[in-house]
C-alpha cells in the first residue's frame, strides 16, 4: 500500500510580530516549523504502514529550498522517502496553484497511491483548501475532519472517524482517498537517536516545475486565481479596565459589580 | 507586475524592510523586485515619493458582467421536527443585500435538501428576493459529492457574480471542490467583504495567524467565492412576512456518484443547554484552570449567568472538554454578549475565534497575557479562586 503524506513548513505563527512603526512583518528570527496538522497526518500514516505488510510512506512538500528541513523531519517519524517540489515559478501561488503542482506531482512521483493523507489546514494560511482542492483534481472522494484512520473489514475502504459539529461520525470511503486531520495519535513517539541517522539514508529527492510538466501559466503567482491587493495591520483593539494586586475575595467583586453595571445579573 | 520608477527612487530601501516575502533588494545600487512579489502593496504603502506602481492584468468587462448577482448558499439545521436556516446562513444574507445593492443586483438564496425543507419565505424576510430550491433524495443528508455536484450544477446555469458560504465544517468541506471544479477563487474564513469602484468583491481576511490583514480579489474568474465564518457579520432584522419568488432547480444526481458512506455516528454530551455558536454567555477555561475538576467551578457560574461552558484548543488536547465546545481558530467562532476567559493566555488563535463577543472579561495570573489586550475587564489573580469566589457572590445574591 502506497500511502503520500503532503505537509507544509511554516513559519511559527504563534510568535510573529507586526513592526507598529510600518504594521509590517519582522520576518527576522521567526522559527519554521512542521505544520502540526500537517505532523498529525504523518504520524496516521505511519501507524497504518507499521500495521500492514509492505506499506510505503512517501512525504511531499511544496515550497522553497529550506522546506528540506521539514522533509528530514517526516523521514525521521516515520516516512520512507520525501520529495521537495521546488522552483522559483511556484512562488506566489494561492491554494488553486499550489493544489494544481502538488497533484501533478503526485500523479507523477507516486502514481500507484492508494491515499493521501493531509492537515486539515496550515497554521500561516488556515484556508483548510489544499487538501479538498487536490481531492478534486485528482478526482477523489474526501473525508476532512479526521481524527482516527483504518481500513475497512474488506481491507478496500478506509474507514475514519471525523468531528462533526454534534459529535463524531465514523465514514468509509474507496480507495484511492483523500483524507485530511484535525487531531493526531493519543500516544506520539519521539524519533529515537537511530530514527535520526536512519534518517538521512533515506532518499529524499527534488522535483522542479520543468520535471512536472506544467505550463508556466499555471504556476504561482501567474496561476493563481486570487491577488492580495493590500496589506495592513488589524484594527486597533479597544482598552479595557485592568485589575492588579487584588486578593480573590476583592477580584470576584470586583467582576460581580461589572456584571451588575452592564446589567448581566439584575 | 511591480513598477519601479528610478527617476523617483532614493534609494532609502524603507520599501525593502517593510517587504513581508523579501522581494525587495537593491542590486548594483538599484532597486530591483524579484519572483518572491505577490502584489501586496506593502511596499507602495510605505513609499514617501511615488517610485513604486503595481499594474493589473485587466479582465473583459463584457465577459465579467456576464456574471450578476450574489448567491448565499442557505446551510440547513434540523431541530427536531422542523428545519432551519443556520444563523451563520441569515448573517451572510444580511452581508449579501448590502453586495447586492453595491451591484443593483439580485441577492439569492441557494437551498440545497431533500424531501423535508424549511418555510423558504423565512429567506425573503431576511432579504432574498428569490430562492433556487434544490430538492433531491440524496440531499437530504450532507454529502462532500452530492452538494458539490448540486452547487456546481447550479453555479453553471445561473452564473453568479458571487457565491458565499458559511465556513462551517460542511462549508469548508465542499467550497473548495467546487472551487477546484469550476476554476473559481475561493478566499475562506472572510471578516470583510465589500465592492469595489470596480465592481469587484474585496475579501478582507486575517493572515499569518491573525497578526496581519489581507484583501483579496478575483480579478479573472466568476463566480467570486468566499466562506465567512458564523458570528463575523450580524444577523439582519427580519422585515415583513411576504411569499418570496421560488425557482426549482431540477438535479440528476445518482446513488453511484456519492462515493463516501456515514456508518456511525454519535452526538457527545458537552453538559451544555445550547450550542455554543447560539449562546448568549460563554464562560471560557484554558490550561490556567489546571485541571478538568475545576471546570466545575466555570460551569456552574456559567449557569448562573444563563450561559455555556467553552475552553481553549489547550484544554481539549488534554482531553478535559470534547471539541464541541472548543473556541478558536482550529474551533468554533463564537460572538455572544459576555465572554469570560478563565485562565487562558489569549494566543491569537484563540482571540480570533472569541474577539467580536461584546463584552470580555479576562482573569488570568500573568499580567502581560495578551488576552488582557482585548478584554473589557482585565483581572490579575488566580482563575480558579476567583471564580470559586464569583460563583459565592452570584449564588449569594440570587438568594436575596
Amino acid at each position: 500500500m502506497k500511502i503520500v503524506v503532503c505537509v507544509k513548513q511554516v513559519p511559527e505563527v504563534t510568535n510573529v510580530q507586526v513592526d507598529p512603526v510600518t504594521g509590517t512583518l519582522i520576518r527576522e528570527g521567526v522559527q519554521s516549523i512542521l505544520n502540526p496538522f500537517c505532523e498529525y497526518a504523518l504520524d496516521h500514516a505511519v501507524r497504518m504502514a507499521k500495521q500492514l505488510e509492505n506499506a510505503h510512506v512517501v512525504a511531499i512538500s511544496m515550497g522553497p529550498p529550506q522546506a528540506k528541513d521539514v522533509l528530514l523531519r517526516c523521514l525521521e517519524l516515520g516516512a520512507d522517502e520525501g520529495i521537495l517540489v521546488t522552483d522559483r515559478q511556484f512562488a506566489g501561488a494561492d491554494t488553486w496553484a499550489t493544489s494544481y503542482t502538488l497533484a501533478q506531482a503526485i500523479r507523477l512521483a507516486v502514481p500507484d497511491y492508494d491515499l493521501i493523507l493531509v492537515g486539515k489546514q496550515a497554521i500561516d494560511g488556515d484556508t483548510a483548501q489544499v487538501g479538498p482542492e487536490i481531492a478534486e483534481i485528482l478526482s477523489l472522494p474526501q473525508i476532512t475532519y479526521g481524527t482516527q484512520i483504518g481500513l475497512s473489514p474488506s481491507g478496500r475502504q478506509v474507514r475514519v472517524t471525523r468531528e462533526v459539529e454534534q459529535g463524531y461520525e465514523v465514514v468509509e470511503a474507496a480507495m484511492p482517498a483523500l483524507v485530511s486531520f484535525s487531531k493526531g495519535e493519543m500516544v506520539r513517539r519521539a524519533p529515537s537517536f537511530r530514527d535520526v541517522l536512519q534518517a538521512r539514508e533515506k532518499p529524499l529527492r527534488m522535483l522542479s516545475a520543468a520535471a512536472l510538466n506544467i505550463p508556466e501559466e499555471e504556476l504561482g503567482l501567474k496561476g493563481s486565481f486570487t491577488q492580495v491587493v493590500k496589506v495592513f495591520p488589524p484594527p486597533e483593539k479597544k482598552t479595557g479596565r485592568l485589575l492588579q494586586d487584588l486578593e480573590a475575595e476583592e477580584a470576584a467583586q470586583a467582576i460581580f459589580d461589572y456584571l451588575i453595571e452592564r446589567r448581566f445579573i439584575e | 507586475m511591480l513598477k519601479i520608477d528610478h527617476e523617483r527612487c532614493t534609494k532609502c530601501k524603507l520599501c525593502i524592510r517593510n517587504c513581508p516575502f523579501g522581494a525587495l533588494s537593491m542590486v548594483d545600487d538599484l532597486l530591483q523586485v524579484n519572483e518572491l512579489c505577490t502584489l501586496c502593496g506593502a511596499c507602495i504603502n510605505v513609499c514617501r515619493f511615488d517610485a513604486l506602481s503595481i499594474e493589473r492584468k485587466k479582465a473583459s468587462k463584457e465577459e465579467l458582467a456576464k456574471f450578476r448577482d450574489v448567491f448565499i448558499w442557505i446551510e440547513l439545521d434540523e431541530m427536531g421536527e422542523t428545519i432551519q436556516p443556520k444563523k451563520v446562513a441569515l448573517e451572510l444574507l444580511g452581508k449579501g443585500r448590502q453586495l447586492a445593492d453595491a451591484l443593483g443586483e439580485q441577492l439569492v438564496a441557494v437551498v440545497l435538501c431533500g424531501e423535508k425543507c424549511l418555510d423558504l419565505n423565512k429567506l425573503g424576510q431576511f432579504g432574498a428576493d428569490k430562492v433556487i430550491l434544490c430538492q433531491h433524495p440524496l440531499l437530504g443528508q450532507y454529502s462532500t459529492d452530492g452538494f458539490t455536484h448540486a452547487m456546481c450544477a447550479i453555479i453553471s446555469a445561473k452564473k453568479p457574480a458571487v457565491v458565499l458560504y458559511g465556513a462551517t465544517p460542511h462549508g469548508r468541506d465542499f467550497a473548495p471542490r467546487v472551487a477546484a471544479r469550476l476554476k473559481l477563487g475561493l478566499t475562506a474564513d472572510c471578516t470583510g467583504l465589500e465592492i469595489d469602484a470596480e465592481r469587484q468583491l474585496v475579501q478582507t481576511r486575517p493572515a499569518f495567524g491573525g497578526n496581519i490583514m489581507a484583501s483579496i480579489i478575483t480579478p479573472y474568474n466568476r463566480p467570486q467565492t468566499a466562506t465567512v465564518r458564523p458570528n463575523v457579520f450580524p444577523v439582519p432584522q427580519a422585515g415583513q412576512d411576504q411569499a418570496v419568488k421560488v425557482e426549482i432547480f431540477d438535479l440528476v444526481l445518482n446513488r453511484s456518484a456519492i462515493r463516501t458512506r456515514v456508518v456511525e455516528k454519535s452526538v457527545m454530551a458537552d453538559g451544555n443547554a445550547t450550542r455554543i455558536e447560539d449562546a448568549r454567555v460563554i464562560v471560557s477555561g484554558g490550561r490556567g484552570c489546571q485541571k478538568a475538576a475545576n471546570l466545575d467551578i466555570l460551569r456552574s457560574v456559567a449557569g448562573q449567568l444563563g450561559g455555556v461552558l467553552g475552553g481553549s484548543r489547550a484544554i481539549v488536547e488534554q482531553g478535559w472538554i470534547p471539541h464541541t465546545i472548543q473556541v478558536g481558530q482550529s474551533g468554533t467562532t463564537v460572538g455572544p454578549e459576555l465572554y469570560i476567559a478563565a485562565g487562558i493566555s489569549g494566543a491569537i488563535q484563540h482571540v480570533v475565534g472569541m474577539s467580536s463577543s461584546k463584552t470580555i472579561i479576562a482573569v488570568n495570573k500573568d499580567p502581560e497575557a495578551p488576552i488582557f489586550k482585548i478584554a473589557d475587564l482585565s483581572v490579575v489573580g488566580d482563575a480558579v479562586e476567583i471564580m470559586q469566589k464569583l460563583h459565592e457572590l452570584l449564588a449569594a445574591h440570587s438568594h436575596i
